[in-house]
């Protein structure tokens, strides 16, 4: 019964009045869960969805790597590209159609990429989750849903790549606490389907599992349904899509989870430390999901 | 009534004040603001005492009571009144899993649900929850009594030796050596009694009563292939 490593949090709008808040209200939840998960921390953030795609990349030398980068991507995709830089992340808007000549271009160059979609915007880093925040001015970003991970590592290195959420498909990611232990047998498995993950990191794998399941046309609530037959081990994932949120838990249970609904929003955290202070807790309906459930909430 | 706020006064300072105020013996009354779901509030308690925590608590509130009264108004994270001796242990809302853990004595009161795990090898405490509980509930429960107004989870009682479950609702699957029993006047006694401490509207009449079959308790040659 030892309190089990890594925080999780969730927090999805329903009140379109709360957006400008949603990074501030999402930095106080992660950083209320430092000390499950002190070694790294990372954010998935759903802004304003606009007319391009929006790809995350990251760098150990930014001062070099994002120079001239916005330049160098539109001459090579004769797209017009804005880039927005936060410490080791960029974050770079271009048309759709040339977002492939431009995911390409980018990994040429040796940039990280944290994930892509209309929407979503993934940071994550080692260290402190204050400082994590604070570095990528998370508190200033608004947004409609967003899901954070706070890391103490057991199943593989301390790493920003190894560090949550994850991404695996457009506008989707994975927050996860647990271990799976079933992950290289599913990896093997998406690999055959062509689904290839970038790391050793068992969650990447659950999260390349729901994107695949997606993919072959399941619904969120499907996909995360079909993590309790095809999954292995212990998990409770959060998981983000552009218009949805879920959450679910492995049948044993045995990692906390805690949610909590109001007219406004709908809140997820390991701990209810993470709730305290979110407007209108106090009134709000707090309880512990159930084992094995699917949860989901699509706008 | 002393109030001790959790903005100001540090988690540390909170239960040294009350351990002191236990080993007083003067049955003081405390209340605990702004628990913001901190660990391990109210811990350690031997001695009369009444504390309120108006809030909800993170993991192991009220562990290891004795003689102290403390009230949660609010939700309990993980392993409330764990290893509680004595006293009474009330929870206003849902309990997270293994509520009452290896509890040797006194009254766990929750009012709402208690999730996975509760009473997990109790050894004497009372525990009634006046909402549902989940799965492996008094798994190996050693001695004391589990009272469920609504529904039990999967496995219950699980490996249970002595402990007596009484539910109300529905069980979704009893554990391995765990069976119904008959009610006799003696346990509707007892759970009269119990309801009552509790403050639970519900009728003796309206439970079954679970206990071990003790099928478990001795090594059984007849199954030494299944090893």
């Amino acid at each position: 019964m030892e309190k089990d490593m890594c925080g999780i949090v969730g927090l999805f709008l329903k009140n379109d009045a709360l957006r400008p808040r949603l990074g501030g209200m999402l930095t106080d939840m992660l950083v209320a869960m430092t000390d499950r998960g002190p070694d790294s921390a990372g954010i998935a953030i759903y802004g304003e969805e606009g007319e391009g795609v929006k790809i995350t990349v990251q760098s150990d030398t930014p001062e070099t790597d994002f120079a001239g980068l916005a330049e160098a991507l539109a001459a090579g995709t004769g797209a017009e590209v804005a880039m927005k830089a936060a410490d080791t992340h960029a974050v770079l808007t271009l048309p759709e159609a040339a977002a492939p000549a431009a995911l390409a271009a980018l990994e040429a160059r040796g940039l990280r990429i944290m994930g892509a979609g209309k929407a979503m915007e993934i940071y994550k880093e080692v260290g402190l989750p204050r400082d994590v925040a604070e570095r990528f001015g998370i508190r200033a970003m608004g947004g409609s849903h967003g899901i954070g991970h706070t890391r103490m590592a057991t199943e593989s290195a301390v790493t920003t790549l190894g560090a949550h959420p994850f991404s695996t498909a457009d506008d989707q990611c994975l927050v996860h606490n647990g271990s799976l232990s079933n992950h290289n047998q599913m990896r093997r498995k998406l690999a055959k389907k062509g689904v290839m993950t970038r790391t050793e990191n068992d969650t990447e794998v659950g999260a390349a599992y729901i994107s695949s399941r997606i993919a072959e046309g399941a619904t969120l609530g499907e996909a995360l349904e079909g993590t309790l037959e095809d999954l292995d081990g212990f998990f409770t994932f959060v998981t983000g899509t552009k218009t949805g949120f879920g959450v679910v838990r492995d049948p044993i249970a045995c990692k906390p989870a805690v949610m909590a609904e109001t007219p406004d929003y709908v809140a997820f955290a390991s701990e209810y430390r993470a709730f305290a202070d979110l407007p209108g807790i106090e009134a709000a309906r707090v309880w512990e999901p159930e084992p094995a459930t699917v949860y989901f909430w699509e706008r | 009534m002393t109030v001790l706020d959790m903005a100001q006064v540090s988690l540390r300072e909170v239960n040294e004040t009350l351990q002191g105020a236990a080993r007083a013996q003067a049955n003081a009354a405390y209340e605990i603001v702004n628990p913001r779901g901190s660990h391990a509030v109210a811990v350690g308690l031997d001695g009369p005492l009444s504390v309120t925590v108006k809030g909800s608590t993170g993991y192991y509130c009220a562990g290891m009571n004795k003689d102290a009264a403390v009230t949660v108004e609010g939700s309990a994270g993980p392993g409330v009144a764990e290893n509680m001796m004595s006293g009474t242990v009330t929870i206003e809302g849902d309990a997270s899993q293994y509520a009452g853990a290896t509890g040797r004595g006194g009254l766990l009161n929750i009012k709402g649900n208690a999730s996975s795990r509760c009473g997990i090898s109790m050894k004497g405490i009372d525990i009634v929850v006046h909402g549902n509980i989940g799965h492996m509930s008094a798994f190996m429960a050693q001695k004391g009594n589990l009272v469920v107004l609504g529904d039990a989870g999967d496995a219950l009682g699980d490996s249970l030796y002595e402990a007596q479950i009484f539910v109300r609702g529905t069980v979704k699957s009893l554990g391995a050596d765990c069976v119904e029993k008959k009610m006799k006047p003696k346990h509707l006694e007892l759970l009269a009694g119990l309801l009552e401490r509790a403050g639970a509207d519900a009728k003796p009449e309206e439970f079954k009563r679970y206990g071990s079959a003790r099928k478990l308790y001795n090594f059984n040659i007849d199954h030494s292939d299944a090893y």
